[in-house]
């Protein structure tokens, strides 16, 4: 997963959820290593922050309807970030929920970086839509059941408190 | 809201939500572009534009209304790849604001996103206001 906590969830309306940025993760090694007379510079790579984003704003708009959705990312409609998070950084994500039908979602959301005398600063906007993917449009050979809500998911709700 | 709007006012907004949600450039937005094939649009694209639209105009537009939902896998409207006449009736008739011009040519099952228009969206538009 690429949030760490669910800290806030107001049903069809907005979600937030923070992540840890930790030396211990692997990528952070080669993004970016050492090389070319200059020492690594450990930065989360942008792509991850907006998955954590989808995670978040996804989360948010499969509890619509229960989870018996599959709610798949289909666009990424605007992605603003101007600073980068690294090693002790706190990242929060904050998205809303614009639009929602039977096809699919639109969410707006924040992204901020906590400041080391405490508080947050915002950093970049990730606005991203969602499809809804039955079984009838998820074609043949796709798993049976929720394939977008495993184990992982509910295990982060759980330990969330929702 | 809206009843009194201009045409040219109803484009203009419709502009302003095509360049939003494709990536487009205001003068590619002209009245005779498709939405496909000149302006870029892919499926996910077709939602985003109706939740724009929604939000420019303060209306709802139901599943289905301004763009049709899985023509290809209509056993009714589709044979053989092709649209059949009575497919293509079918659709004139739930999608009154769509331009068939290129379907009614070359009835490929390809081509019915091309019925979409810069002019259809603004016509749909149009058709909810109670113009």
């Amino acid at each position: 997963m690429w949030i760490d906590r669910i800290v806030e969830l107001i049903p069809r309306e907005r979600l937030v959820a923070v992540k840890n940025v930790s030396l211990a993760e692997g990528h952070l090694h080669d993004h970016f290593a050492a090389g070319g007379g200059r020492g690594a510079l450990p930065i989360m790579p942008a792509s991850l922050i907006i998955e954590g984003m989808a995670q978040a704003a996804g989360i948010l708009v499969g509890h619509a309807e229960g989870f018996r959705e599959n709610v798949i990312l289909a666009k990424v409609s605007l992605a603003e970030l101007d600073a980068d998070a690294g090693p002790g950084d706190a990242l929060r994500y904050t998205a809303v929920l614009r639009q929602f039908d039977g096809a699919g979602a639109s969410t707006e959301g924040t992204v901020e970086r906590r400041l080391p005398q405490g508080g947050w600063e915002p950093i970049g906007r990730i606005d991203l839509m969602f499809s809804h993917v039955g079984a009838e449009r998820a074609g043949p050979g796709a798993p049976a059941g929720n394939f977008v809500f495993g184990e992982s998911f509910k295990t982060l709700l759980r330990l969330s408190g929702f | 809201m809206g009843t009194c709007m201009t045409r040219d006012e109803i484009f203009a907004k419709v502009r302003t939500v095509l360049v939003d949600a494709l990536a487009v450039d205001e003068d590619e937005v002209t009245p005779s572009a498709v939405l496909t094939r000149d302006l870029g649009a892919e499926s996910i694209d077709f939602l985003d534009v109706v939740f724009r639209l929604e939000q420019a105009f303060g209306f709802k537009i139901a599943q289905g209304e301004l763009f049709p939902d899985n023509v290809q896998q209509d056993s009714r409207y589709v044979k053989d790849g092709r649209v059949t006449p009575q497919g293509i009736a079918a659709l004139k008739e739930r999608l009154p604001h769509a331009d068939f011009a290129v379907l009614e040519r070359d009835p490929q099952v390809a081509k019915v996103g091309e019925i979409f228009t810069v002019d259809s969206v603004v016509r749909f538009v149009e058709r909810k206001l109670g113009k």
